[in-house]
């Protein structure tokens, strides 16, 4: 039997279709690329208060994130060290411990085992120090929350290097107020987690794919969207990390705030305008719109204009989807309630944009199983693509730059089995 | 005289046989002008404006989603799902002779691109009393699988 070489599947402008659908890659995948990297887990904003946790996965492994008492946040496996079982399967509450509902083992906020019942059985050779639930690394970075298995890669502010400038300019959605999370809408797709990894920084897909959403909105809105051969552009972050900017203007949300406002959010500043100064109406009303660009963080997180999207891979053709509508803590209400119908707008599987980019990443499952050898073209844009003072590789909105960086950093993590995180550009 | 049952049922099979059959145009027909479809996640929750829903249609989002239903130009609409839904377990949980609250089940089959998807719902009518008739004014779906992933729904609950 041949052995598997990723580097035989992935050139820098090119993949080879069985990328999606190789089963011994996905396994591969997970090993090396869900188990060595930094993996989103969670917005502060859900772990609001001690005490408070999450069950979510890394790669495959099902995982709780947890605040304690101190404030401190943990990662752990989702799995007693006595049997196996899991611990939680709430999707989130508040709690002072896990106990095992299989024989009852009780474990901290932090992971620690703390009783054993009828602990006389063990004839006090159990040490409860040993069996702690199995701690991920943790960081966090501006409220994002990072975990990963590897004891040895390079710190998460060093993993996100110059993509940390854009979370920052991200994050301006909460127009001086904390960013919290508002309700996600979930959903599967059968395809491989690649393909919605290649589409956050796709632009050229938008005009074709969501004609329909264009239809739905006003002239001055389907103006802003029409951004495939405007000014934009896609730059390479470092680490398969990439931000595509379609709507320059729209990239610092706290500058130029003198151009005029939208009519579709006219209603909006009329009624802000009864409780805030000028300058903050216009601040709230561009934070609603979110931001112009989207930022992909390899591998599993998109920060996308004004939502988290978070993927999950549940097996070689089968994908989770997540859209985490964001808004302000303390905000205006009337400001979150018109990001949660513009969410529901677009996002989710009743949206009307989502159902037609699921759609089309489950045509690309179905349809790259045909034939043999035959490329996925990655080289949109190469003739144009040029390099900032900052060392960042950058093309024009539609150049498929951004996928050529996450395919870097996947053959890096692929193929070096003593990787250590870090494929420059 | 109170809005009887049998009338109650007879507006909502109307609008399950007209989504059935693609009659999305004679759908909107059936709502008041102020009325809501609301297809919420929180299982218990009912201050909808206030959370994320899947859908949450004014009169304006209505007709916005049939328009993108008939334009052909949605990929995932296009062809359309087929879908079969069969409604029952009918209850007046209120009545007078201006407004009515209905709750029911709700399964429905999609079919589409040889796959066959269901989703089950329980569905809760408030129908009103009008100039031309009875009409809907609030219809609540809550799907049984709100809380879980579901797939594209291109298509009306
Ligand atoms: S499996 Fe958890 S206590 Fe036995
Ligand atoms: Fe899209």
């Amino acid at each position: 039997m041949l052995t598997l070489d990723p580097a035989t599947l992935v050139g820098s402008d090119y993949a080879d279709g069985s990328i999606y659908s190789n089963p011994d890659l996905y396994d591969m995948e997970m090993e090396r690329i869900f188990m060595n990297t930094w993996i989103w887990v969670a917005h502060r904003s859900q772990l609001s208060e001690p005490g408070s946790f999450i069950t979510t996965f890394v790669g495959p492994h099902p995982v709780i994130v947890s605040r304690d008492r101190k404030g401190d946040v943990h990662v752990v496996l989702n799995r007693c060290r006595h049997r196996g079982a899991t611990v939680c399967e709430h999707k989130s509450g508040k709690a002072s411990s896990f106990v095992c509902p299989y024989h009852g083992w009780a474990y901290g906020l932090d992971g620690a085992l703390r009783s054993v019942p009828y602990q006389d059985g063990y004839s006090g050779q159990l040490d409860k120090a040993a069996y702690p639930l199995v701690r991920l690394r943790v960081e966090e970075y501006n409220g994002l929350i990072f975990a990963t298995f590897n004891q040895h890669i390079s710190s998460l502010d060093t993993w996100l290097g110059r993509a940390r400038l854009w979370i920052d300019l991200f994050m301006k959605q909460g127009a001086g107020w904390p960013v919290k999370t508002m309700g996600e809408h979930r959903f599967t797709f059968p395809g491989n987690w690649k393909i919605q990894l290649e589409n956050t920084t796709d632009a050229y897909h938008f005009p074709v794919v969501h004609k329909s959403f264009l239809d739905s909105v006003d002239s001055e809105t389907q103006n802003i969207f029409d951004f495939v051969e405007g000014s934009g552009f896609v730059e390479d972050l470092g680490h398969g990390h990439s931000v595509m900017v379609m709507i320059p203007e729209l990239v610092d949300l706290e500058a130029n705030l003198e151009i005029p406002i939208p009519e579709r959010f006219q209603y909006l500043a009329d009624e802000l305008s009864k409780d805030y100064p000028p300058e903050q109406v216009r601040r709230i009303v561009r934070a609603v719109g979110g931001s112009g660009f989207n930022l992909n963080l390899f591998p599993n997180l998109a920060c996308s204009m004004a939502f988290f999207r978070v993927l999950r891979p549940l097996g070689v053709n089968q994908t989770e989807v997540r859209h985490i509508a964001i808004g302000m803590d303390g905000g205006p209400d009337i400001a979150n309630e018109a990001r949660l119908r513009l969410h529901e707008h677009f996002q989710g599987p009743m949206g009307f944009g989502t159902p037609d980019d699921s759609e089309a990443w489950d045509r690309v499952q179905r349809g790259s199983l045909a034939g043999r050898d035959i490329a996925i073209l990655l080289n949109r844009g190469l003739g144009r693509e040029a390099r900032r003072e900052s060392g960042n590789l950058f093309g024009d909105v539609s150049a498929e730059t951004g996928m050529r960086a996450a395919y870097r950093q996947w053959l890096a993590a692929m193929t070096d089995t003593s990787f250590s995180g870090d494929a420059e550009a | 005289m109170s809005i009887a049952l049998d009338q109650a049922i007879e507006l909502v099979t109307q609008e399950a046989d007209l989504l059935d059959h693609g009659e999305f145009t004679q759908w909107l027909s059936l709502y008041t002008t102020d009325g809501l479809y609301i297809v919420p996640i929180d299982p218990s929750g009912d201050d909808f404006e206030k959370t994320l829903n899947y859908a949450y249609d004014n009169a304006h989002m209505r007709k916005l989603r049939v328009q993108r239903l008939l334009g052909g130009r949605a990929i995932s609409a296009m062809p359309p799902a087929r879908t079969v839904r069969l409604l029952g377990r009918y209850r007046l949980l209120d009545s007078s002779d201006t407004w009515c609250k209905l709750r029911c089940a709700q399964i429905l089959t999609e079919l589409r691109q040889g796959r066959e998807r269901y989703y089950a719902a329980n569905i809760t009518f408030v129908l009103v009393q009008t100039d031309t008739g009875l009409k809907i004014d609030r219809k609540i779906i809550r799907l049984l699988t709100s809380t879980e992933a579901l797939t594209a729904v291109s298509y009306i609950l």
